[in-house]
């Protein structure tokens, strides 16, 4: 099933609704090796995106952009702009259409990993989002081309998502601030694998 | 936790509705986005001086904000850098007509955010430049850190570039003389215990009682090597060593040494080591030429300390001299 403006924005507002559930996991991941705020400061982005939504964006891609810049101008901190690179740049890959299908997903997906990975600077292996999102537009994009819809390309992409986010506990943080620890960032989760992986999932889910 | 907050999620608005009533004379705040500018702002002609960051480091940047200093401070929520239109809009409230100077300490986040902001005023067609402070000789600068941050050297730096900015030098002069003061400017902070965030409601760390962290950040994050406390005299020697070494200064240079505390440190302790730092700086023949003494980055109730020695030179003493009218640096006024 292709998905509408209607759709992502319903997935965007479980997005929301999981990540305030997950606040406290995201923040204590990121106490072990940053500042503790991932979650809270997503949180407060995420919140704020749920009540621009009032007003449903007439596209798929419309959401997209709203979430973009919501999260730039409410999270702060390394995620808000990263993130918002991320929906932005799938934003203009998904362009104006009324409804997307799964190769348009895998597209998007390609798009937010350029935008976010970009701005940020980080390649696989750095302990970032990138070591997540890199795998799981893999995965989107191996189903998509067999002809799979959103749910499948959105359900293999969490997939690789969540072991991408897994692989991230031995590595040495490179960028942001566990880099600042040197060695002793190793042993844990990086706290911006996990949120995407997070995401993924919850819009695999309501994808299904 | 025990804190003097009603909300975690609003302490930083209401923190600045206290302080634009303390100090109306000097500033205004504006919310949504939040900025806090100085009164007379716009001054006509003259460069913007902006900087941000986020809050729990005060008195930095608001308490910088005024005459000679800040033109605008953009406080981001407690230890996370300000959105890219909080400083679209300090720019945008500040612009005199010469351009604004965007001091950012070297944070992933803020030189992300700051970045971003930085386009978005550009696109307005306003002259806006970038100056990254990254003094902290804790944090080894490779490829494979996100570099040194911006610690102490922020407050010397926006104190001299202000006030080249207040005396009419153009945004060219403000950019160059930002460049210099980053390339002679170093720190180095240690802590004795964590500062706990209001939001996480929990210390950022944990330290044994005979255990401090060298090398500390400014945002409660640990810092490189935890180490048995010792007399202050090590303290102080373990700041200023790995400065010295990544500053090389002759005899008969002169510096500015600033000891600061990093919020739970009294005074009386903050002397104390301040005393041992200029013995030992003397004793290696150096000119302590200026001084600054007290909390002014601080990190949260964080007890411990921080060390900044900037090399100084003529212009930069006569700028560190210049009048300077905020809520927490105020002479020749």
């Amino acid at each position: 099933m292709d998905c509408t403006a209607e759709s992502v924005a319903g997935a965007m507002r479980t997005v929301a609704a999981v990540v305030v559930e997950h606040r406290e996991e995201l923040n204590r991941l990121d106490r072990e090796i940053g500042d503790g705020d991932h979650g809270e400061n997503l949180a407060r982005g995420l919140r704020a995106l749920e009540s621009k939504l009032d007003e449903v964006p007439s596209s798929p891609g419309g959401v997209l952009r709203l979430a973009a810049t919501t999260l730039i101008s409410t999270v702060g901190g390394a995620a808000g702009p990263l993130y918002g690179t991320a929906f932005l740049r799938a934003a203009t890959s998904v362009g104006d259409v009324a409804s997307v299908d799964g190769t348009a997903v895998a597209a998007a997906l390609r798009a937010a990993l350029g935008g976010g990975g970009a701005r940020g600077k980080a390649a696989l292996g750095d302990k970032t989002m990138v070591d997540a999102l890199t795998p799981a537009v893999a995965a989107a994009e191996s189903v998509a081309v067999t002809g799979g819809g959103v749910a499948e390309v959105l359900s293999a992409a969490a997939d690789a998502a969540e072991l991408g986010a897994d692989s991230t506990v031995p590595m040495v943080a490179r960028k942001g601030r566990a880099s600042y620890l040197g060695e002793r960032s190793a042993g844990h989760l990086d706290p911006g694998a996990r949120s995407t992986a997070l995401l993924l999932r919850t819009l695999a889910g309501r994808a299904r | 936790m025990k804190k003097i907050i009603n909300d975690p999620a609003t302490v930083v608005v209401d923190a600045l509705r206290g302080m634009a009533l303390a100090h109306a004379d000097l500033l205004e705040v504006r919310y949504d986005p939040a900025v806090v500018l100085r009164a007379d702002a716009p001054v006509s002609r003259k460069v913007a001086v902006i900087s941000g960051g986020g809050s729990g480091h005060e008195p930095l940047h608001g308490g910088f904000v005024g005459r000679g200093m800040l033109d605008a401070a953009c406080p981001g929520a407690v230890f996370t850098s300000p959105t890219p239109d909080q400083v679209a809009a300090a720019v945008a409230h500040t612009d005199g007509g010469a351009g604004a100077l965007l001091i950012v300490k070297n944070y992933t986040g803020d030189v992300l955010n700051f970045e971003t902001a930085a386009e978005l005023a550009a696109a307005e067609g306003v002259d806006v430049r970038t100056v990254v402070i990254d003094d902290d000789v804790a944090v080894k600068d490779s490829l494979y850190t996100a570099g040194r941050r911006g610690v102490g050297g922020t407050v010397l730096l926006e104190k001299i570039v202000g006030a080249a900015a207040e005396r009419g030098v153009d945004l060219d002069g403000c950019e160059a003389l930002a460049r210099r003061v980053v390339g002679q400017v170093r720190s180095m902070g240690l802590a004795l215990t964590a500062c706990t965030v209001p939001h996480a409601g929990e210390p950022s760390f944990t330290l044994a009682d005979d255990e401090m962290e060298l090398g500390i950040g400014i945002h409660g994050e640990p810092g490189r090597r935890r180490v048995a406390v010792g007399s202050a005299d090590d303290m102080v020697r373990a700041l200023l060593d790995p400065i010295l070494e990544d500053l090389p200064l002759a005899e008969g240079d002169r510096v500015l040494l600033f000891t600061n505390s990093m919020g739970g440190t009294p005074l009386i302790e903050l002397y104390l080591a301040h005393g041992i730092a200029e013995r030992l700086l003397v004793e290696r023949g150096v000119v302590v030429e200026r001084r600054l003494v007290g909390p002014y980055i601080t990190s949260l109730e964080m007890q411990g300390m921080s060390l900044t020695l900037l090399k100084l030179d003529d212009e930069m003493i006569e700028l560190w001299d210049a009048p300077v009218h905020t809520a927490a640096l105020r002479w020749g006024v």
